[in-house]
């Protein structure tokens, strides 16, 4: 008699098993995707498969990875930041002026990184307190940081960086493991648990979602979006480091672009470009696809052009083709 | 849905992968551009697709970013490294921020020059200059004085007062006026490099010098301004307007007769010079250092100065009888 108060009856939370779940994430898809270039690139060229010129093609992406973890947090929350790119162009420019006057390595990081967040809390302020859309907001700061960069440097360039300044893009931690790999790893891991293990995680999803309702339920709006501009440009200033270590020099034009490159990675990660969904594992691996796309088809010398095309036909494809199953199947379902 | 996303995605890759294949023992050399898609350019590539056939051996890998700018240009050298090509001989967007990658390629034993837009020392092994400033100077006055066999007026036309490369050429004309007996320079006029004071200044020029017989405009700007202002000044035969312009801007003054001929660098001849040089130095073992001579086949010797760089040849002279070839190319 007993039986009935201990044998209780599990009702799912979910329709679907949590296995399922996984093999039909956008994750997965993302994956198969990275899995199947990656083995038609062995086939391709007989250059692919070797450790140093894997090592070499990391470069194509992982300073864009890193800007895109923090701007998938904000585009989540229904933000944007489009003045990456000049963040690092001003951040690049502030570390070459401070090389003029004999600024050493640990000098030349803690001025980059303050500049980046300098520039973060530039942008936060506009949106965060004087409420204004933040798409216009950093269509401004874009000009403005690159400007400031124009107006120091002209049409001259920064050189004569300390040779320990190098190590972060130039150099190795083990074999072919590069500086940059490493901190890709450690930013992707750092955001990965900020996104999906910590209250702040929850409530940039719950502000992307409704953030009327995030007010509502005592989340503090202005503050979690002040910190994401803050870390989106302290981001910036680290990719600047490394950028500029690699390049071993810094002209107004650097990283010119990279905005659209970074908001390509997020999307292609799926994250909802109006907020409210996304993951940092899908960004990696997006990371991950955009990277081998353009090294795989730079190894057989295609073209720029043809390669820009091949990006935005996957990004449209990835995009597309699961709405597009999804309508197949509701067809079917009512036919 | 993943196996439906997966074929799709292997066979766009596939399609566009195994478009290009490789003969596996010719020397192998990419010509690095600016940016893809500049008629320049895709000029100097057909030159070097000419030194290609000339060499036999030879297999030209023409590439470059889409947007002019070393990030996009590293991530192509990255590739040509990776692929172990015999040399790369490039057109830099940035004279420093590309030594970092352009030294691992040398490490790697690939041959390494710039031509046109050259890279800073340590990051290549020569640099080919399409001229020199001495060529140059030389060339503007030979453009008047070859139309002029007994003598005359003659003014220039440049840029502005501080125009570095200008008041070089100028300068270098200057020198060879000795060559050039019975020409004589009235003046030097100043445009700053705009449309409209550049045809200002030309007009200017016509009406306090009566009996003027060429214009020398050294500056693109102002050479199409001064053609334009002898038109209008219905002085199409009587002066001359000569110097340095596109032929694209000039096919126009060239047609009126306002101007008989005038000189830029051959993208064609440079792309060629480029190739013969990179295999020179990668198939035949020539030390390209300072005071090394290199033959690059029709174009003769290039001799390089203490810099490792060295100049081409004569800027090439555009007249009615190749104009239209090239006015479609720049």
């Amino acid at each position: 008699m007993t039986d009935t108060a201990t044998n209780t009856r599990q009702i799912p939370d979910r329709l679907t098993s949590r296995t399922t779940r996984v093999f039909r994430s956008w994750e997965a898809l993302l994956l198969a995707v990275a899995i199947a270039i990656f083995i038609v690139n062995s086939f391709a060229s007989p250059y692919f498969l070797n450790a140093w010129n894997l090592s070499d093609a990391t470069f194509n992406f992982t300073e864009k990875a890193m800007i895109a973890f923090a701007m998938a947090l904000l585009i989540i929350a229904g933000e944007i930041d489009l003045s990456v790119a000049s963040i690092i162009a001003l951040a690049s420019t502030a570390m070459g002026l401070a090389v003029q006057y004999g600024a050493g390595t640990p000098e030349l990081v803690i001025i980059g990184l303050t500049v980046g967040l300098l520039c973060g809390a530039f942008n936060a302020v506009f949106v965060t307190i004087l409420g204004l859309p933040s798409i216009v907001v950093t269509i401004g700061t874009m000009s403005l940081f690159r400007g400031i960069s124009y107006i120091i440097l002209g049409d001259g360039a920064f050189r004569g960086y300390p040779s320990s300044f190098s190590w972060f893009g130039q150099g190795y931690v083990y074999w072919v493991i590069t500086v940059e790999m490493v901190l890709f790893a450690i930013i992707a891991v750092i955001y990965g648990v900020l996104l999906h293990k910590t209250n702040f995680g929850r409530s940039v999803y719950a502000i992307g979602n409704n953030p009327t309702g995030a007010v509502f339920s005592g989340i503090r709006v202005q503050r979690v979006k002040f910190i994401l501009f803050l870390l989106t440009g302290f981001m910036s200033g680290v990719a600047a480091i490394c950028l500029t270590s690699r390049l071993g020099s810094t002209r107004p034009s650097i990283a010119q672009g990279m905005e659209l490159e970074v908001v390509t990675m997020v999307v292609l990660g799926g994250v909802n470009i109006l907020g409210g969904s996304g993951t940092i594992p899908g960004v990696v691996i997006a990371a991950f696809v955009i990277g081998l796309v353009t090294f795989g088809l730079g190894l057989l010398n295609v073209p720029g052009i043809v390669m820009s095309i091949f990006i935005g036909l996957l990004l449209i494809g990835v995009i597309a083709l699961p709405r597009l199953w999804k309508m197949a199947a509701e067809k079917r379902r009512r036919a | 849905m993943s196996v439906f996303k997966k074929v799709m995605a292997s066979a766009a890759l596939a399609a566009t992968m195994f478009a290009t294949p490789a003969a596996a023992e010719d020397v192998r050399i990419a010509l690095v551009v600016k940016a893809l898609g500049i008629g320049f350019f895709e000029a100097a590539a057909k030159g070097a697709e000419e030194a290609a056939a000339e060499l036999g051996d030879v297999e030209i890998i023409y590439t470059g970013p889409t947007d002019t700018t070393a990030e996009g240009q590293i991530e192509v050298i990255n590739a040509l490294i990776a692929q172990n090509v015999d040399a790369i001989a490039i057109s830099a967007n940035d004279t420093d921020a590309l030594v970092p990658a352009l030294q691992k390629a040398m490490q790697r034993g690939i041959t390494v020059i710039s031509w046109d837009s050259g890279v800073a020392p340590e990051g290549r092994q020569m640099h080919l200059n399409p001229s020199s400033n001495a060529l140059i100077g030389n060339m503007i006055i030979k453009l008047a004085a070859d139309h002029l066999p007994d003598g005359g007026d003659v003014a220039v036309l440049s840029a502005t007062t501080t125009s570095t490369n200008q008041n070089i050429w100028i300068e270098e004309m200057n020198k060879v006026m000795g060559n050039y007996p019975g020409i004589n320079v009235v003046g030097t006029v100043y445009g700053d490099d705009l449309a409209d004071k550049s045809y200002r200044e030309a007009t200017g020029l016509m009406q306090s010098n009566p009996d003027l017989d060429a214009i020398i405009a050294p500056t693109s700007v102002g050479i199409v301004a001064a053609a334009q202002a002898v038109v209008d000044a219905g002085k199409v035969g009587q002066v001359n307007v000569t110097g340095l312009g596109l032929p694209s801007e000039m096919a126009g003054a060239i047609e009126s007769g306002a101007s008989k001929s005038f000189a830029i660098w051959n993208p064609i001849d440079l792309g060629y010079s480029a190739a013969m040089l990179a295999y020179e130095i990668s198939k035949n073992g020539v030390e390209a250092g300072p005071g090394a001579e290199i033959p690059m086949g029709r174009m003769g010797t290039l001799t390089l100065d203490e810099n490792s760089e060295g100049a081409m040849a004569d800027p090439f002279v555009y007249d009615a009888s190749n104009i239209d070839e090239f006015k479609s190319i720049f």
